[in-house]
């Protein structure tokens, strides 16, 4: 049976796409599934550094459609998980050397060798967001909890509902519980409502990320990191499993009468 | 919105700041129209209700609404009636140059 198809995608830029997608595949690969996370980010490749992957790197997507390799010969090997691999972007070309069609075919062929294709969507609402959510059966969203990105992630939701291509769920990224508390920042519960659409994990703000991405080696490896239990607890949603949200979500009504930690 | 949330968000917080610009943003969004428009739309409503009613042009309120990604366009239109007006002129008695 062909594996699952899900689109990362955004609208905004600078959200956390590239880190959902690098997490996710690497959450995923901890759980013993087989992983192909695409780049579709052509001509701004940068999975294959927050993956570490960057140096591995002999042929790309654009190769693969022009015919230059073969499939398998695209796809980069994880060195930490063998069932992990990456297809990393042209980082010379433009988005419009690939068609929706392209892009079907490519992550079509990823689904037969995986349980789960990832695509790392550009940002925007253009081409390049068009081909990489066309072949998805499932739509990730990342957004942040800010005005612009909310925004943002509102038009991609619309888009996917007009034109009724995947499912959407979203990624709350980047969240500060303290900030939320001080009533500072937008409660994942208003950002929830507001875009109508079903949540399937909030990942807080930790440093760790930064670093983690600087080494290209994701957070969702790091036992003690906050957003690295946060993306796997995700990536455990995706395979179907029943995980709690983290408690950070909601807070008590003792916590709003007195409004404080 | 609770009780409680009244008075804690007297001062408006960051939060209730930033969760009201983020509906009108997203209502005007999803509908296509802007604040502008709205107000373009507004003065036309008036202008044709006015031909067949007697409206209280000062109050009319033209607005988006919005539910489950449902967006409606919702217009309140005081008429003035018989009583009202009888309310008005009741209530103008007295003001100089009437009598």
């Amino acid at each position: 049976m062909a594996g699952k198809i899900i689109t990362i995608s955004s609208g905004k830029g600078g959200v956390g796409k590239t880190t959902a997608t690098a997490n996710l595949g690497l959450s995923l690969a901890m759980l013993g599934k087989r992983v192909t996370c695409i780049d579709a980010d052509i001509g701004l490749r940068n999975l294959d550094v927050m993956l570490g992957l960057e140096n591995r790197i002999v042929y790309d997507i654009i190769n693969f459609i022009e015919g230059r390799c073969r499939f398998r010969q695209a796809l980069v090997r994880d060195k930490r998980f063998p069932e992990l691999f990456m297809m990393a972007a042209a980082q010379t070309r433009g988005k419009n050397s690939i068609t929706v069609e392209d892009m079907t075919r490519v992550a079509r062929e990823a689904a037969e060798i995986s349980d789960y294709v990832l695509i790392d969507s550009p940002a925007g609402i253009e081409h390049g967001f068009r081909y990489a959510v066309a072949p998805a059966d499932l739509v990730l969203i990342v957004t942040n909890p800010e005005v612009t990105a909310v925004r943002d992630a509102d038009r991609v939701i619309g888009l996917l509902e007009a034109e009724e291509l995947a499912p959407a769920q979203l990624i709350l990224n980047r969240f500060k519980p303290e900030l939320v508390r001080r009533n500072e920042m937008l409660d994942p519960d208003t950002v929830i409502d507001l875009l109508a659409i079903d949540l399937i994990g909030i990942v807080p703000e930790d440093s760790m990320v930064f670093v983690a991405g600087n080494q290209g080696r994701p957070v969702a490896l790091d036992e003690h990191s906050r957003a690295g239990k946060a993306f796997r607890n995700i990536g455990r949603r995706l395979t179907g499993e029943d995980v709690p949200f983290e408690a950070l979500r909601k807070q008590t009504f003792i916590q709003r009468l007195f409004g404080s930690r | 919105m609770k009780l409680l949330d009244l008075f804690r968000r007297k001062k408006k917080s960051g939060q209730y700041i930033a969760a009201q610009r983020l509906r009108l943003v997203l209502t005007h969004d999803r509908a296509n129209i802007s604040p502008g428009m709205l107000e373009v739309l507004k003065d036309e409503i008036i202008a044709v209700i006015s031909k067949h009613l007697d409206i209280d042009t000062e109050n009319v309120i033209v607005n988006l609404t919005e539910d489950n990604r449902r967006t409606r366009l919702v217009a309140d239109i005081p008429i003035f009636t018989n009583r009202t007006r009888k309310t008005d002129a009741r209530s103008k008695k007295g003001t100089p140059g009437t009598s």
